[in-house]
């Protein structure tokens, strides 16, 4: 029983860790606000497409500034998609990121925009690495036994 | 016991309202979601299905007006069962906009009726206005809330075709006030009242339609 206990606990600190870093923002709490029994996997399942939706908006991020002739707008369009899923699950610092990414665009700053994609690059490897970390959490508490505490 | 609501649940067919309790309707709202991304798609459905709504998501203008047997194609599924109460679209999409999907849905004769909610994560005022001027119901800006989708059906559930003249002569009222518009709003007092809201998000549109009035003089 302790270690199931031991278990919630870790969770609950590192979750409360991610928000307080600013990883994570109220908007993860809403998505865990919709799982449900009918739907357990939700969070994961929505996170899993943000991923991948992620890593492909960075490869054509890095190949578009790779070109002779670089275009903004596309460039542009391509970081407002990953400014708009970062900000519908909550990762609050790689939208904040891709937000200072726009301003380069509009600018049609190249190295400023190349300096902005290693950014957002270091912003989303850095919570996916905790996301994951959580899932793994989350997975060891409901292996015990226990429950995953839903925010409030 | 466990096992034996499992079963229950898992034979009952999606369509029939389970757990929503409203009597007045036999069916749930069937909500039409357009989004060309793919996270927010998945997550629009979640929203939709927790407020027991049947979700049917489309990624984009052109696959939601074929859905709706809109593309001039003779469409083999019948008509019941495309019975949308409302389409929630993106509004930012490659190809067709939600923006030119709302035109397309209120020129059309069989499907104008049915409210469209616009969804940005931009909050533009220009955009706002032009929605809202095309007829759309709402906008949101993204994310979108539980008390969001609440509301809609609410408003939906409280007497769809009834509400449509209502809502014409609300529009109607606001145009004309906007000519003799000083720093009183009646308008819009007339509208909040109307809607009965008191969430943020809905404090949200109103302001827009207020500060849409504000733009205009």
């Amino acid at each position: 029983m302790d270690g199931v206990i031991q278990l919630q606990r870790q969770l609950v600190d590192y979750t409360a860790s991610l928000f307080h870093e600013g990883f994570l923002d109220e908007q993860f709490n809403q998505l865990q606000q919709l799982q449900d029994e009918n739907n357990p996997d939700f969070v994961v399942e929505v996170v899993s497409l943000f991923f991948e939706d992620s890593e492909r908006l960075l490869n054509e991020l890095a190949k578009a500034l790779e070109q002779q002739c670089v275009d903004f707008k596309r460039i542009d369009a391509h970081v407002h998609q990953l400014k708009g899923s970062s900000s519908s699950i909550g990762a609050q610092r790689v939208q904040k990121a891709c937000i200072a990414f726009r301003n380069y665009c509009d600018e049609q700053n190249t190295e400023g925009c190349l300096k902005c994609l290693q950014q957002v690059k270091h912003e989303y490897s850095l919570v996916k690495t905790k996301l994951e970390t959580l899932f793994k959490l989350q997975r060891r508490v409901l292996a015990a036994g226990g429950s995953i505490p839903k925010p409030i | 016991m466990a096992a034996a609501s499992e079963v229950l649940r898992r034979s009952l067919p999606e369509e029939v309202g389970v757990s929503n309790g409203s009597s007045s309707t036999s069916e749930e709202l069937h909500v039409l979601a357009v989004d060309d991304s793919h996270v927010d798609r998945k997550f629009i459905e979640q929203l939709l299905k927790i407020s027991s709504c049947k979700v049917t998501a489309v990624e984009s203008g052109t696959r939601a007006l074929q859905y709706l047997g809109l593309d001039g194609e003779k469409n083999s599924v019948g008509f019941n069962d495309l019975k949308v109460n409302l389409i929630m679209t993106d509004y930012s999409m490659p190809g067709m906009t939600g923006y030119e999907l709302l035109r397309k849905i209120k020129e059309s004769s069989a499907f104008r009726e049915i409210p469209v909610v616009i969804m940005s994560s931009e909050n533009i005022l220009a955009r706002i206005d032009r929605c809202l001027e095309e007829g759309a119901e709402e906008f949101i800006v993204k994310p979108v809330k539980l008390s969001d989708v609440k509301r809609l059906k609410d408003f939906i559930m409280r007497g769809e075709g009834e509400e449509n003249g209502k809502r014409r002569i609300l529009k109607r009222k606001m145009e004309d006030d906007v000519f003799s518009l000083s720093s009183q709003l009646p308008a819009s007092d007339l509208v909040s009242s109307e809607l009965e809201s008191s969430t943020p998000s809905s404090t949200l549109y109103i302001s827009t339609k207020r500060t849409k009035l504000l733009d205009r003089d």
